[in-house]
């Protein structure tokens, strides 16, 4: 583990997500089953498991879109996500990049980013917003970060599928969230693309905490950090991605049936 | 109250001749003609008398006599024969009583008339209402019972009782009792009224509320009309016991009502169940297709009526294949010409379709003019039921709710069953899939849209029997139809059904309360709240499935 | 859907102004001047006098231009189509004909100083406790744009809390106005029933049948559609704007970025049914009626299509869309009613299959293209992708 000698100090007050016991069923199935999982602080953690794992509900739950049957998911210790409702969730500094990028196709990348940069969201506030110099500079830096400084003015529509991943990773980072969740950041992105990824994730991790899911078992290999595996709405395994590639329930979920 | 007191006298000299008089049909024509000459020639207490006996022999002559005697149309000769005089041009045509042959012409001045005052000749009346009490006929006798009941004549006690004894028919054994009670509540004896008081409490009639109040009502002076207590206080109960009995029977009513309006709710919002509930299609035109089907149903019964009028009470069964191919096929062609276009887009289809709509009034305008077109019931659906309690429920109404039944089960079985049901819900839940698997999706698309307005055609079949059939017949039912899907949950037909009937029901529980515009205003706002508080209506479907 | 340059903290307000809309401005200051004058100062046989019937049909045009303005600040710019604005419109008409039938007095038919004819009809001998306050002008004023504001918070808070959108929201916002029609054609709610209120005889003290107020009436509809746009416009341009663009585009993105689209859906909803209001308020003292007419669901979807006939998310172009389509009304239904109905369906069609971006949107991208083809660079051309992505959702 990449960022694993800090949390020797004070472990227990250096759990930034927790997770503990949570169950949600869509109509008799168990989408989550009891499922328990923590994420310390500046850590960086990939979850993989096989399709309907659980995966998307696991972060529908965490960001407040869905609510848990039971189950307790408290952020920092104090902040129970089960009480918040998706924008409180966010403005509390969890980010959320889908697994289908989501940009807004008809404002500007700058818009974009604009949109997600770290500020006050009342509609008052934005009625009269103005940009300040450095938080202008801010954009134009994190538009750097991800490459897109010469489509600044370009409609995010009008954005390849690699650059729109690239456009909603920016504005995450841009939102500056304590803790990020990326859905299969590197779908669809080259080989080239997805090692760029992958060290700009690596740059990151430790000023944030970063959970990754994906099924791309390159890019989790070159994360290198802590895996949890899921199946069937709970934790299947844990640890690294060689010690859980050799744990037999691991290998009969994913090679058995 | 002289009338009562006059009411009593009668009553005990009636007895008295009653009991003495012999049994019905075996009267010796001697004593029949013995009865006549006393009515005609007696003191007024033997003539009234007279009169009751008459009634109870129950001889089928007595009924001529008594209404010569009402209409003052009863004579004697000079020799002392009573007569029936008839009016003629020559003056008086006569006719024997005992024989019912004619005697002769006479001059007016040949015979005397006999003296009846109003009172006797209301006696008479009354009379010729026992003697019926008897006939073969149950609709006679019923309207036997209903005259002693009105007319409360003490002397056809007797009759009625004796009536009731070998009765057996429940509606006329009904009115005879109540006609009993009627006119034991006029007797001296506290007990008898008592019993009476009692045994009215079954009836629910508006003249037994009213006879019952007027007893215990205080008058002016202080006193009651019925001067008893313990009948009075029976008399409050049994008043009440009937309230509760018409409460009950009203609220019943309601909801007979409003099972009658959601069975009509269903079969606009049915179609619309399968457009928008299964396909997301909002079509605004759907109560155009419902128009479609209602003038199908009239071009068709009108070709039946100049062609074979003989088989006009079975047009609806021409009508509505018909509508449901007609309002099918139109369907079919929106959904290749507009609708396709739009899938993904509800609020452009929205606006399209309501475009559609309003071409489609204008059409049917231009063709049919804007008037209401006449649509015939058949006369097996004419008439109605009708309960004591005035609760009144007509054919055409039972006929469509027990319809929109079947076409509900018909619905759910082609779902089910058929191989386009199938693959409908194949489509809907999964369209790249079901491409995938080689279901023709566009075909699937345009038959399923066809189905939900035929189905609709077919309501228009329904609705042009209780409806005005004009351009505008679809715009009085597509916003409750929305809010029917929307309520019971959308993708759910179950859920339509139990949304119709609960807004129909509310709907007409709330009417005689808060009238029918500010109840209808209550249950929209009712239902507003609703969506807001579960926007996924009452049988919300849950999972991922409906929420990416 | 134009934009501007965001790069730039501050931006005068002439900038943040289209071309469209400054030309919707200079035209609405160069009528509210010149109409009048043409009618007033010059002889009815001169050539470009204008009659006072048209004064004030313009005056009507004007004021449906304004709800449709509101409309497309909803729709256009937030994605939230309502079947319901002319429930706000109505509002604000009737706030306004209240305080004109106070201002009758005692003119009526029955001659009573308090009661409105139509109370004395049903025989009421005290005025309703809603009607006080309406013999000011300026409390009628405020009513024009609370009662059609605070319905729509009222309805809004529920609507947007409860995460009501899309087809849904439309159809209860058809089912307010329809359940608002039925309260009002009731004779003991107050407000005249099905006659509605009429009979006005002035406002503020001017005769409403003279030439000289109807073209008062003409020039504030003006002024009112200049400013109504001036302010919708400065509210799409603001951050605000692109928020609400966002949740057009993306709702559940943007709460994930921590926005509360709620209440960005409220203050623009509340907004717009204010506008509308004052459409509503403008309206009746020029046509001198309103009556629950104007609470029927049709109208209310009638007004979508002057929208999206003009161009939806444009601003501009949807008073010229409602200008448009009730110029071709008035002229159809009085040269052949049969064919307007035609007309207005197959409308809402062809706008949706084949110019979904409506008159304004249309011309642009034939402008662009032409352009383009002369070598110019363009900026490339927008699909409304993003609609259909939410759509699908």
């Amino acid at each position: 583990m990449n960022v694993g000698a800090p949390e020797a100090i004070a472990a227990e007050q250096a759990i930034v997500l927790y997770v503990n016991g949570v169950t949600v069923s869509f109509d008799g199935f168990k989408a989550l089953n009891n499922l328990s999982y923590t994420v310390r602080i500046g850590e960086m953690r990939a979850i993989i498991g096989p399709n309907g794992a659980g995966k998307t509900t696991m972060m529908d739950v965490i960001t407040g879109k869905t609510r848990p049957d039971s189950g307790e998911v408290f952020f920092k210790q104090t902040h129970d996500l089960r009480r918040m409702d998706e924008a409180a969730i966010a403005n509390l500094g969890i980010g959320r990049k889908f697994q289908k990028p989501t940009v807004f196709e008809n404002h500007t990348v700058f818009e974009n980013l604009e949109l997600a940069l770290k500020s006050k969201r009342s509609a008052l506030h934005s009625l009269f917003f103005r940009l300040s110099r450095e938080q202008e500079d801010r954009i134009d830096s994190v538009l750097a970060t991800v490459g897109l400084r010469p489509q600044r003015e370009a409609l995010a529509g009008t954005l390849s599928h690699g650059q729109k991943q690239w456009l909603e990773i920016g504005m995450l980072l841009i939102q500056d969230p304590e803790l990020l969740f990326l859905d299969e950041p590197v779908a669809g992105m080259t080989d080239a693309e997805t090692e760029q990824t992958a060290e700009l994730l690596r740059q990151i991790a430790g000023k944030h905490s970063i959970v990754v899911v994906e099924h791309d078992m390159a890019f989790v290999r070159a994360l290198g950090v802590k895996v949890t595996v899921l199946h069937e709405g709970s934790v299947l395994a844990e640890g690294t991605l060689d010690h859980v590639q050799n744990d037999d329930k691991v290998i009969e979920v994913y090679l058995g049936r | 109250m002289p009338i009562a007191v006059i009411r009593c006298l009668l009553a005990s000299f009636a007895l008295l001749v009653v009991l003495a008089a012999p049994q019905r049909g075996v009267a010796q024509d001697a004593d029949f003609a013995a009865l006549v000459d006393t009515a005609a020639k007696g003191e007024f207490a033997e003539q009234s008398a007279a009169i009751s006996a008459l009634a109870a022999t129950g001889d089928p002559r007595a009924q001529a006599v008594l209404e010569a005697l009402a209409e003052r149309g009863l004579y004697v000769t000079a020799e002392g024969q009573v007569v029936i005089g008839e009016d003629h041009p020559d003056g008086l045509r006569l006719i024997d009583p005992l024989t019912g042959e004619e005697i002769g012409i006479v001059g007016s001045r040949d015979v005397e008339r006999v003296r009846a005052n109003n009172s006797l000749r209301r006696a008479a009346r009354s009379a010729i209402g026992t003697l019926t009490l008897m006939s073969p006929d149950p609709a006679v006798r019923l309207n036997a019972a209903q005259t002693v009941f009105s007319s409360q004549d003490a002397g056809a006690l007797e009759m009625l009782e004796q009536a009731l004894e070998q009765e057996e028919d429940d509606d006329v054994r009904g009115a005879m009792q109540k006609a009993r009670a009627a006119i034991l509540l006029g007797s001296d004896d506290p007990a008898l009224r008592l019993e009476a008081v009692e045994a009215l409490r079954e009836f629910t009639d508006p003249d037994i509320r009213s006879m019952l109040a007027a007893l215990v009502v205080q008058r002016q002076d202080g006193t009651y009309a019925e001067t008893d207590e313990t009948v009075r206080a029976a008399a409050a109960e049994s008043l009440e016991a009937i309230e509760r009995k018409l409460a009950a029977w009203r609220i019943a009513g309601y909801v007979y009502q409003g099972i009658s309006l959601g069975s009509v709710l269903l079969l606009a919002a049915i179609g619309l169940a399968i457009t928008f509930g299964v396909m997301g299609v909002i079509n605004m035109a759907h109560g155009e297709m419902v128009m479609i089907g209602a003038y199908t149903t009239f071009v068709i019964q009108e070709v039946i009526r100049n062609h074979a009028p003989e088989l006009l009470d079975w047009s609806l069964f021409v009508a509505i294949p018909a509508a449901f191919v007609v309002a099918g096929l139109a369907g079919i062609a929106i959904e290749r010409g507009i609708i396709r276009f739009l899938y993904g887009r509800p609020l452009e289809t929205l606006l399209a379709t309501w475009g559609l709509s309003l071409i489609l009034r204008q059409l049917v305008r231009t063709l049919f003019g804007t008037t209401n077109q006449e649509v015939g019931t058949p006369s097996w659906m004419q008439g109605a039921i009708e309960t004591t309690a005035g609760v009144t429920m007509t054919y055409n109404r039972l006929y469509i709710i027990l319809f929109c039944l079947l076409v509900f089960a018909g619905l759910m079985v082609a779902l089910r069953r058929t191989a386009l049901g199938l693959q409908m819900r194949a489509v809907t839940q999964n369209r790249q899939m079901a491409r995938a698997m080689g279901i023709r999706t566009g075909r699937v698309d345009a038959l399923t849209f066809g189905l939900g307005s035929g189905i609709a055609g077919i309501a228009g079949v329904a609705l042009s029997q209780i409806d005005n059939v004009s351009p505008n017949l679809g715009q009085g039912y597509i916003i409750d139809s929305f809010l029917v899907v929307v309520f019971g949950g959308v993708g759910n037909l179950w859920g339509t059904l139990a949304g119709a009937f609960s807004l129909g029901v509310a709907n007409k529980l709330l009417e005689p309360y808060a009238g029918a515009v500010l109840g209808k205003i209550l249950v929209l706002v009712a239902i507003i709240l609703f969506i807001q508080k579960r926007p996924r209506g009452l049988f919300a479907l849950r999972g991922r499935a409906v929420e990416a | 859907m134009a934009r501007i340059a965001t790069s730039t903290g501050y931006v005068p307000l002439l900038m943040r102004i289209d071309g469209g809309g400054r030309v919707l401005l200079g035209l609405m200051l160069a009528a509210a001047v010149a109409v009048p004058a043409l009618n007033l100062l010059t002889p009815a046989n001169f050539a470009l006098h204008v009659p006072t019937y048209l004064v004030s049909l313009w005056g009507k045009y004007l004021c449906y231009a304004l709800l449709a303005v509101s409309v497309d600040l909803v729709w256009g710019y937030c994605g939230i189509l309502s079947l319901g604005h002319g429930a706000f419109f109505a509002l604000g008409g009737y706030a306004m004909g209240m305080h004109l039938m106070r201002e009758i007095g005692d003119r009526g038919v029955y001659g009573n100083p308090v009661l409105p004819d139509f109370m004395v009809f049903l025989n009421w001998d005290t005025l309703p406790w809603y009607w006080h306050g309406f013999d000011s002008f300026a409390f009628a004023a405020l009513m024009v744009l609370l009662v059609p504001g605070t319905l729509a918070f009222v309805f809004g808070w529920f609507a947007f809390r409860s995460r009501v959108s899309g087809v849904y929201l439309s159809i209860i916002t058809q089912a307010m106005t329809y359940a608002l029609m039925l309260a009002f054609l009731r004779n003991d709610m107050g407000f005249g029933g099905n006659n509605g209120l009429t009979d006005f005889k002035d406002v503020l003290g001017f005769d409403l049948q003279a030439d000289s107020t109807r073209c008062a009436l003409f020039a504030c509809s003006a002024v009112a559609l200049g400013l109504g746009y001036i302010v919708c416009r400065l509210m799409v341009t603001s951050k605000f704007g692109r928020v609400i663009m966002a949740v057009r585009d993306a709702e559940s993105r943007t709460r994930f970025l921590g926005y509360r689209v709620e209440y960005y859906k409220l203050v623009v909803w509340v907004v717009s049914a204010m506008l509308a209001g004052i459409a509503g308020a403008l309206y009746v003292p020029q046509v001198g009626i309103i009556n629950p007419g104007e609470f029927v669901p049709a109208n209310s979807i009638e007004i979508i299509v002057w929208v999206a006939v003009g161009g939806r998310g444009t601003l501009y172009g949807a008073a010229l869309g409602g200008v448009l389509v009730n110029y071709a009304k008035t002229y159809f239904t009085g040269a052949a009613p049969e064919i307007w109905l035609y007309l207005l369906g197959g409308l809402f069609i062809a706008v949706t299959l084949l110019l979904p971006k409506g008159v304004v949107g249309t011309t642009s991208d034939l402008w662009q293209r032409r352009h383009e083809i002369f070598g110019r660079r363009g900026s490339p051309p927008v699909a409304s992708q993003g609609e259909q992505r939410e759509a699908a959702e």
